[in-house]
């Protein structure tokens, strides 16, 4: 046998060697890293690790140490990584109650007018998120718009505070990851067969009964898709709960940002990081036993549908 | 046709389209048709001819601009799709492909509120119909296309509606695939005694299945008939070319006969249809391939320029004058013309029909 004929279209692999490189050298090694940081010692002046193998840093996401050394268990870190689920799931859903009306009725334009809405979606990328994010303290403030508009309108005597509330995170994380929702839902969407949904007319469904039995699982892929594409990024997410939360409802990433800024604990900071990345693996696990199980009954998996 | 015995009543149905580009195509132009309860009917037509649009107003999935349809004897245009008692077998069969066959026929079944126990004897029964047994468990992506044609004939048959609407159900199919599913639809239609009407622009596939066939020319009913009659008897030059093979050529009405083409003055009592049309009128005459005699003569006015052997028949390509007509003879013929020969024409008494344009 000779060596293996490349096939019309196949690609080689060395044009892969670049992209490889970039994956190994700059997303592998921070992890490594990272891996490795959380198993040394603090340092003596909290900036950097000092070279000592410790499991301290694990034993301190579950235990305190009182001044007096002793041990005793300490809820704080797991309450933050509840939180941090809880904000997630709370921000998937809304988006996914939001984005689901949005896609479908898009997918139901004529063709020349969806790719004006689908560009309409995009808008918000074409600033920075950071700038995006301000621009929400002044919307929910005490002297904000709304506050204004339900002021004049009489509604309310004083201002409702919604700045620095988890009503404003959730807000903020909704606002964010909106358009990764109404994306791989549309793009499902637009593939569904609108002559499924008249047969099930024509054999006695009313609209809800074909957007339910119909409809919605013909989506399915695009929706598992969408609540990956937010869940995740939600459930590390920083500037959100940082800039609108005020600290008083922190999320896993600020409390990761604190430990190498002012706690000064990087061994923990990097302890809490793994403790995520495990997290968002088993997370991801769970979507795509999912995603399987989906792409059984529909012949098309979500991990398709995300691109 | 009484209106007791229709189970389908259409009057005076129109409805417009309007083009991407501005303009308007009149898809159905003041149509009036009754379907006979039990009857197999068959609109038949060319493509953007009308008839698909028909199917989607009775079975509610458009909407006409403006007539009535009814469904034994009550008006149904304000109805919703989902309440009316007719069902479709699509074109694309639009089985839910989340749902196993026996889901699918299920479905229509929940729909009208039935309860697990009524629904499962139905399904078994509705399979068991179009000789499924057995592949309920099946998803429909594991079917052959012939297969997924039966469940949704099956799913639709199942709701026993009081028409069932057959939108170019075979079209998808192989030919061979097709012939069996012709009878096999007459079969159940039969067996069932429920009223079909099918849409096909095949008139071959028309002929073999209609009791009543309706021809559709241009968003218009051109014709309606037992299929034979519409094939000896046509009324216009469309449905004489459309219906089978015909020689259409133009005619005169004479004072003693009319004069067809370069063929020459056929006497009256060849021409069918012709009542009424004063001497003078010029229009066409259509006539089957099948229905003319021949003679070899040496100063024939046919001159054959190709001859086709195709199993029984030849089919004999003849040029008369500035016309070129088609014959067809029998291939048991001791002497077949052949190329170069020259022929006489005769026609049978009423062969040649006058057709309007």
């Amino acid at each position: 046998m000779g060596r293996a004929r490349a096939r019309a279209g196949q690609g080689s692999a060395w044009a892969a060697a670049p992209g490889l490189l970039y994956l190994i050298g700059l997303v592998l090694a921070p992890l490594v890293i990272i891996v490795v940081y959380s198993f040394l010692s603090r340092a003596k002046l909290g900036v950097g690790v000092k070279w000592e193998f410790s499991a301290q840093a694990y034993a301190d996401l579950l235990f305190s140490e009182s001044l007096a050394g002793g041990r005793s268990f300490d809820p704080t870190y797991l309450q933050i990584i509840f939180n941090s689920f809880l904000f997630a799931l709370i921000t998937s859903a809304v988006t996914l109650a939001l984005a689901l009306p949005i896609a479908v009725w898009i997918a139901t334009r004529p063709p020349k007018d969806r790719t004006g809405l689908i560009f309409l979606v995009t808008i918000p990328f074409w600033t920075s998120l950071l700038i995006r994010t301000y621009a929400f303290i002044i919307i929910l403030n005490d002297n904000g718009p709304i506050n204004a508009f339900l002021g004049a309108l009489g509604l309310v005597e004083s201002p409702i505070p919604m700045l620095y509330t988890p009503f404003a995170t959730v807000v903020g994380l909704v606002y964010t990851f909106l358009p990764f929702m109404i994306l791989p839902i549309y793009a499902s969407a637009e593939r569904f067969d609108f002559r499924l949904a008249e047969a099930a007319y024509d054999l006695g469904g009313g609209k809800w009964t074909v957007l339910r039995r119909i409809v919605l699982p013909s989506v399915r892929p695009g929706v598992i898709a969408g609540m990956l594409l937010v869940f995740i990024p939600a459930l590390g997410s920083y500037l959100a709960p940082e800039l609108l939360g005020g600290g008083k409802t922190s999320m896993i990433a600020n409390v990761i940002a604190a430990q190498f800024g002012a706690s000064r604990n990087w061994p923990f900071g990097a302890a809490l990081s793994v403790l995520l990345l495990i997290i968002t693996l088993l997370v991801l696990v769970a979507f795509a036993v999912l995603s399987k199980r989906s792409a059984r009954v529909t012949g098309r998996s979500s991990w398709e549908s995300m691109l | 046709m009484s209106h007791e015995t229709s189970a389908l009543t259409i009057n005076r149905v129109s409805k417009q389209f309007s083009t991407p580009e501005g303009g308007v195509v009149r898809a159905l132009d003041n149509v009036s048709l009754e379907v006979a309860e039990g009857s197999f009917t068959v609109l038949l037509g060319p493509s953007g001819c009308g008839k698909t649009t028909l199917l989607r107003c009775i079975a509610g999935l458009e909407a006409a601009d403006s007539g009535e349809i009814s469904l034994r004897g009550q008006r149904i245009d304000d109805v919703p799709v989902w309440k009316r008692r007719v069902n479709t077998v699509f074109q694309s069969y639009a089985l839910f492909p989340h749902l196993t066959v026996a889901q699918n026929i299920a479905f229509g079944l929940q729909m009208d509120g039935l309860s697990k126990t009524q629904i499962a004897p139905r399904v078994e029964e509705a399979l068991a119909m179009v000789r499924l047994d057995g592949l309920g468990g099946r998803r429909p992506s594991q079917l052959s296309g012939g297969q997924q044609q039966r469940v949704a004939l099956a799913r639709a048959l199942a709701k026993e509606p009081e028409v069932l609407l057959l939108d170019e159900p075979l079209s998808a199919l192989d030919l061979k695939l097709r012939r069996g599913m012709q009878s096999e639809l007459k079969r159940l239609q039969r067996e069932t005694s429920l009223t079909f009407v099918l849409v096909t622009h095949d008139q071959e596939e028309a002929m073999a299945m209609a009791d009543t066939v309706a021809v559709f020319d241009a968003g218009r009913i051109a014709q309606v008939g037992e299929p034979r009659d519409v094939y000896l008897r046509p009324r216009t030059r469309f449905v004489a070319d459309f219906i089978g093979e015909a020689n259409v050529l133009p005619a005169e009405v004479m004072d003693a006969g009319v004069r067809v083409g370069s063929i020459g003055d056929v006497g009256l009592d060849v021409i069918s249809g012709i009542d009424g049309q004063p001497p003078g009128t010029r229009g066409h005459v259509a006539f089957r391939p099948e229905n003319i005699n021949w003679e070899r003569t040496p100063n024939g006015d046919a001159h054959v320029l190709d001859v086709t052997f195709v199993g029984g028949d030849l089919h004999i390509v003849a040029e008369v004058g500035e016309d070129t007509i088609t014959i067809r003879a029998s291939s048991h013929h001791e002497e077949p013309p052949r190329t170069g020969d020259h022929l006489d024409l005769s026609f049978p008494a009423g062969s040649v029909r006058w057709v309007e344009d």
